[in-house]
């Protein structure tokens, strides 16, 4: 038995590509609820003191622990409250709640670098608290903080994966498919493995020229 | 002891140095006076190595620092003959350059003990005996961190001592200082000066220390030495108008 | 909650696989960081080569991927199956210590270059001086994403549920969630506690690494280095 069959390698690829279809609807639906629920925290966070200390520890705590059993605990005791979801769905959910931990630090520090000035200014002009946050802060911190939540979809992307445990069938999940079918692992593996590398070593390059281009401004 | 010969060096378009000859004798005290940029500073970075010249040659104590004799043939030089020549050279910086990872003793016997394979107990007495001459005896064990600008600069000269150099160079070592602590290092530097037979090259922009340490002044611009005399003439009957005016501007400051 | 005294002793069984591959991760993860991030800073361009090749190809592909691929793939091509354990170690020693290798380059090229300099005029070989003076101040820098980075690899851990290692994430899915569903709840809120308080460990230990490590180059931690700490950023 060769250690590496072109053939076979052909074979299998359609089933890859498909689970790597799940694995980018996974990824860009889990960033939405990151990007949206990191900011929510990050607001929050700026709230009053009981708020802030509350979101502090849930953040704290989501960043300290890890995804694969955030993903189970949300699986199995979803259905004790008598939610039941698809396995994607969870998977998303968890995806997005463990990364929102993470943006939500990423839009505060960029929240941090509009100057007080800025927040003065809109308070002097007698500014609604939604318009100075829409209006003023938000449109210069979140431009900033860009190349940062792009390397968290990065980050996500590589973590989907894990999503296999509650038997989503993304790119890891094809291959443990159809290698348990044929024994055969060396191909299906390192084809996954490059498959990741393709997409993400571009993105994180695209990433870093985008911060280059940020810095130099 | 040092020697220049049609040394040139640039910055990418920017000429700093061009085509500059000059020699300093044993023991001789030089010092280097001109406006900011006008490549005096680079000079000493040249001599200890921490630039390369992009033509012409230096030579210590008759040692080219850029190329060593290999057989009858000069070769571009290695590490090893640098390090060599390097030994001489002793260089007391702007900012100290203390390693804050190390207490003042560290400072001191790293060099001697690493470098010049002295034993912990011959560079702790050295150290000693240096740090007596600066007047710091009692800080051996301080951290550089704990000491005034000027205590950490007389640290620094006395680590450069350490090695034992025949030639020192002198960057601006005043420059960072708080106004009061000024005199005490330059104080020291005269001492020094008096009692030892170091060869001195300094970079300053305190006149009145060029004019009674030094026993030659070279006034800089535009990479050139534009007027190269003995202190008592240049200071008080300087040949060249820019030389005038420079020592117009500063002295009336 | 009567059966919580069963849910902690089946999970403490897997803390000595979760221990031991945390601590052989991280010790792993130090030797190769600083070797591959030594060798990006290499003056050899193969080497630097070498040392992209290891950082970005890691740092490129998943984890999971990395996992099984060592696990399912490698036996294959070398012709014998590495003991679990060891293997899960070497993933994550593999993986993070791609991660690592950035942090030491970017510690390094933070020394001020006047520092190096210094050491220059002084006559140390360029082996002293990258071991006396750029390194211990180097290392200041590099202990707080090394805080991160090591819990990401003690979260990490979970993974080797995947691969039969009996480490507490799989004793709680095997083994209890099985036995006792509706309890679902309090075992992992249990198994999630427990990774906190192992989170906390190495924080903690690392804290007092920085206050050392900070005093010896006579500085107080700074506030900017104390915020990176406070929680577990992927690098």
């Amino acid at each position: 038995m060769n250690v590496w069959d072109w053939n076979f390698a052909g074979q299998i690829i359609p089933a890859l590509l498909n689970g790597l279809r799940i694995t980018l609807v996974a990824t860009v639906l889990g960033s939405l609820i990151a990007f949206v629920l990191g900011l929510v925290l990050a607001i929050l966070g700026r709230g009053p003191r009981p708020v802030r200390i509350v979101v502090r520890a849930v953040v704290e705590f989501v960043r300290s622990t890890p995804l694969l059993v955030q993903v189970y605990f949300l699986f199995f005791v979803l259905p004790t409250f008598g939610v039941v979801l698809p396995a994607l769905t969870v998977g998303v959910l968890a995806l997005g709640l463990h990364y929102a931990t993470y943006t939500s630090e990423v839009y505060r520090a960029g929240i941090d670098a509009v100057p007080r000035g800025q927040w003065e200014a809109a308070t002097a002009l007698s500014l609604p608290r939604s318009r100075v946050w829409t209006g003023v802060v938000l449109p210069q911190a979140v431009p900033r903080v860009l190349p940062a939540l792009g390397n968290y979809v990065i980050s996500m992307f590589k973590e989907t994966p894990l999503l296999i445990g509650i038997g989503v069938l993304d790119i890891v999940g094809q291959v443990r498919e159809v290698g348990g079918q044929s024994f055969r692992y060396v191909e299906a593996y390192t084809i996954a493995g490059l498959l990741f590398l393709l997409l993400s070593y571009p993105a994180s390059l695209a990433v870093r020229r985008l911060e280059r281009r940020r810095a130099v401004r | 002891m040092i020697e220049f010969d049609g040394v040139e060096k640039r910055f990418g378009d920017h000429v700093v140095l061009s085509e500059l000859s000059f020699a300093v004798a044993p023991g001789e005290h030089v010092c280097l006076i001109g406006p900011s940029g006008s490549g005096k500073t680079t000079i000493l970075r040249l001599l200890m190595t921490l630039e390369k010249v992009d033509a012409g040659t230096i030579t210590v104590g008759g040692t080219s620092l850029s190329h060593m004799d290999k057989g009858g043939t000069l070769v571009p030089a290695d590490d090893k003959h640098v390090r060599e020549v390097r030994k001489r050279i002793g260089m007391v910086f702007q900012q100290f350059n203390l390693f804050p990872n190390m207490t003042v003793r560290g400072n001191l016997i790293e060099a001697p003990t690493r470098v010049l394979g002295l034993s912990k107990e011959e560079a702790t007495a050295r150290a000693q005996e240096l740090l007596d001459l600066v007047g710091l005896g009692d800080r051996m064990d301080s951290h550089p961190t704990q000491l005034s600008g000027g205590q950490q600069q007389r640290v620094a000269i006395a680590r450069a001592l350490a090695m034992r150099p025949d030639v020192l160079l002198l960057d601006e070592v005043t420059s960072a200082l708080d106004p009061e602590l000024v005199a005490g290092v330059l104080t020291l530097l005269r001492d020094l000066g008096a009692s030892t037979d170091i060869t001195f090259l300094c970079v300053t922009h305190e006149m009145g220390f060029a004019r009674d340490f030094s026993d030659r002044v070279m006034m800089f611009d535009g990479g050139r030495v534009i007027e190269d005399a003995a202190p008592e003439k240049l200071f008080t009957a300087p040949e060249h108008e820019r030389t005038r005016a420079f020592l117009h501007a500063v002295v009336d400051r | 909650m009567d059966n919580l005294g069963t849910f902690l002793s089946v999970l403490s069984q897997g803390l000595p696989f979760t221990i031991i591959a945390t601590v052989g991760g991280i010790a792993l993860t130090i030797v190769l960081s600083f070797v591959a991030g030594l060798a990006l800073l290499s003056s050899s361009r193969t080497v630097r080569i070498i040392a992209r090749v290891y950082v970005e190809g890691l740092r490129g592909t998943s984890e999971v991927v990395q996992l099984f691929w060592i696990f399912f793939a490698l036996p294959v091509l070398v012709g014998f199956q590495i003991v679990p354990i060891w293997a899960g170690i070497l993933v994550l020693g593999l993986n993070h210590g791609a991660y690592g290798a950035e942090i030491v380059r970017g510690a390094v090229q933070s020394v001020p270059r006047a520092q190096i300099e210094g050491a220059i005029a002084l006559n140390l070989t360029p082996a002293q001086r990258m071991r006396r003076v750029v390194l211990p101040q180097a290392v200041v820098e590099m202990l707080p994403p090394f805080n991160n980075l090591f819990i990401q690899l003690l979260k990490s851990t979970a993974l080797l549920s995947f691969v039969s290692i009996n480490e507490i994430t799989r004793q709680a899915q095997q083994v209890l969630v099985p036995r006792f569903n509706p309890q679902a709840f309090e075992i992992f809120l249990l198994l999630l506690v427990m990774y906190l308080v192992m989170s906390l460990v190495i924080t903690a230990v690392m804290r007092t690494l920085e206050r050392v490590a900070a005093a010896r180059v006579g500085r107080t931690p700074s506030a900017r280095s104390r915020r990176q700490a406070t929680g577990a950023g992927v690098a």
